[in-house]
């Protein structure tokens, strides 16, 4: 019961950071029609960012200001650099993201070095919250529950209230009408494209503490945000959010659970664990290609 | 009021319009007329900028040629494309909302556009995608009219529709015209071109065959026959 009941509270952790990711992900991919292999990326900027920035200004200034400064690199990304590489195709803009992904890194290793960088969680939010059972449960998933869960509501409100919204939803789908209406879609696209690696630096900025802020944070997260978003359905966000929840479950049940698996006796449940994104993925391939939800063919 | 000299555009490496030039002024249907693949939706397309286009076009005296799409729009250019673009997770009223250029209230509003197809009022919170093609298609024009366009390019409004709502379509693209706003008309239905258009160009092979009255078409058999009928 006790494990059951932290590895579900851990789990719904897990899985809202990796909504964090894949629903900005998502976002750009449905509207500008080009997976962002550098979106992981954005993550990791945002955890070194948040690490700078707290140790001068302290935490909460940080929770805001670096996904602000890297949402602002993003958008200036977008206008210089993607909406020219999407002038000569979709794989020009592709082969561009694959390479701002790398020089990313290469630029985090420059400044910061290969090895983690010492980014704690606050003392204010250090310790145990409750003790359910006999396991404690510590604040700082409570608050990343909470920071995951106020963007949820945000992001939701300014999708389905605001007339910006109306506009992202519209344009998800068909991009070129809206602009024939006389929005400004490439300004949206910009936005969206800034929003969106905002969020994932957001995600940075509480996960980095929590996990280890270095260099290889951004691949390791990067293929499962990937997953969430293929299984999920390209171009859903409600899709996304669901996987993301499930995935992130699934993965750390399968961590706290101990037992042999029948057949192959010298290989433990949890040692599967961090198979299991990826077999659901090729078997959601196999069987329901658009996901669980996914509206697109591709 | 629209002048449209030398346009070429390509897809690709296909030259598709070699140099069309055609004019539509205040208060007139215009039809272009044509068998599928001379470039007639491509001409519509290439004066709102979505393909690659050279030349002139000139809209009440600013050139549009090179500038974006939501640009020409702005200009007083409204567009209806062929699928009808209709927003399918929306809702009728948000598809017509997005008709709306800025917050600004315009001269066409969802009160008006409920008037002219009550069908619409009676399913305004419904999903778009749920509509018939007729719906759909009435949809889109009020939503176009939304955002006060001073011209409309429509591309085949009366495809795949019943005879009764092809006759509904017409009707109201009269109506269109009789508010002042003139229209360029891609349509496959020649009897309706014929009916509705002040004047009519047919197209063939990327550029301007024929250029008249529909009185001055109906009298010439031959252009019928080598550039219309299949």
């Amino acid at each position: 019961m006790e494990l059951f009941f932290t590895s579900l509270l851990n789990g719904v952790t897990y899985g809202l950071l990796l909504f964090m990711l894949s629903s900005g992900l998502t976002l750009i991919f449905s509207m500008m029609g080009v997976l962002n292999f550098a979106h992981a990326s954005f993550y990791m900027l945002g955890a070194y960012f948040g690490y700078v920035i707290s140790s001068y200004v302290g935490f909460y200034p940080a929770l805001l200001l670096a996904p602000l400064a890297v949402g602002a690199i993003g958008a200036l990304i977008e206008r210089y650099g993607m909406r020219r590489a999407h002038a000569s195709g979709h794989l020009a803009e592709l082969l561009f993201t694959f390479g701002l992904a790398f020089l990313i890194e290469e630029v985090v290793h420059l400044v910061w070095g290969k090895s983690p960088v010492p980014y704690r969680v606050p003392p204010s939010l250090d310790g145990p919250l409750f003790t359910l059972f006999s396991a404690t449960f510590p604040t700082y998933k409570a608050f990343m529950m909470a920071v995951s869960v106020g963007m949820l509501a945000a992001l939701y409100a300014l999708l389905t209230r605001t007339r910006v919204g109306l506009l992202v939803q519209a344009a998800l789908s068909k991009p070129d009408m809206v602009e024939a209406l006389g929005h400004n879609v490439p300004r949206l696209f910009m936005l969206v494209f800034g929003g969106g690696v905002g969020l994932a630096a957001l995600a940075g900025v509480i996960g980095g503490n929590a996990f280890v802020t270095e260099p290889g944070m951004a691949a390791a997260v990067g293929s499962i945000v990937f997953v969430v978003v293929v299984v999920g359905g390209l171009g859903s966000i409600t899709g996304a959010f669901v996987a993301s929840l499930a995935i992130g479950i699934l993965q750390t049940f399968a961590v706290a659970v101990d037992y042999k698996l029948p057949f192959f006796d010298r290989v433990t449940v949890s040692q599967t664990a961090p198979v299991l994104p990826y077999l659901i993925m090729v078997l959601m391939l196999i069987a329901r290609p658009r996901g669980l939800m996914g509206t697109r063919e591709t | 009021m629209l002048e449209v000299r030398g346009l070429h555009a390509w897809y690709g490496k296909s030259h598709i319009l070699q140099g069309v030039d055609l004019d539509v002024r205040e208060g007139e249907i215009v039809s272009l007329l044509g068998r599928n693949g001379v470039g007639r939706s491509t001409t519509v397309k290439a004066i709102m900028g979505q393909v690659n286009a050279r030349g002139n076009v000139r809209f009440r005296g600013e050139e549009l040629v090179g500038r974006k799409p939501y640009e020409i729009a702005r200009s007083g250019v409204g567009y209806v494309p062929e699928d009808r673009a209709i927003f399918a997770d929306l809702t009728v009223r948000q598809n017509l909302a997005l008709g709306r250029k800025a917050k600004a209230a315009s001269k066409f509003d969802e009160a008006e556009a409920f008037e002219l197809f009550p069908r619409l009022r009676e399913r305004a919170d419904v999903a778009a995608g749920v509509l018939s093609g007729g719906e759909q298609q009435m949809l889109t024009l009020c939503r176009t009219l939304m955002g006060d366009p001073k011209l409309v390019m429509i591309d085949e409004p009366t495809e795949g529709l019943a005879p009764m709502i092809v006759a509904l379509v017409a009707q109201f693209l009269d109506q269109v015209r009789k508010r002042g706003i003139p229209i360029l008309l891609v349509e496959q239905k020649l009897d309706i071109a014929l009916e509705l258009s002040e004047r009519v160009y047919v197209l063939g092979h990327g550029k301007v065959v024929f250029e008249g009255t529909p009185a001055e078409l109906r009298a010439r058999p031959e252009i019928r026959k080598e550039w219309l009928e299949v």
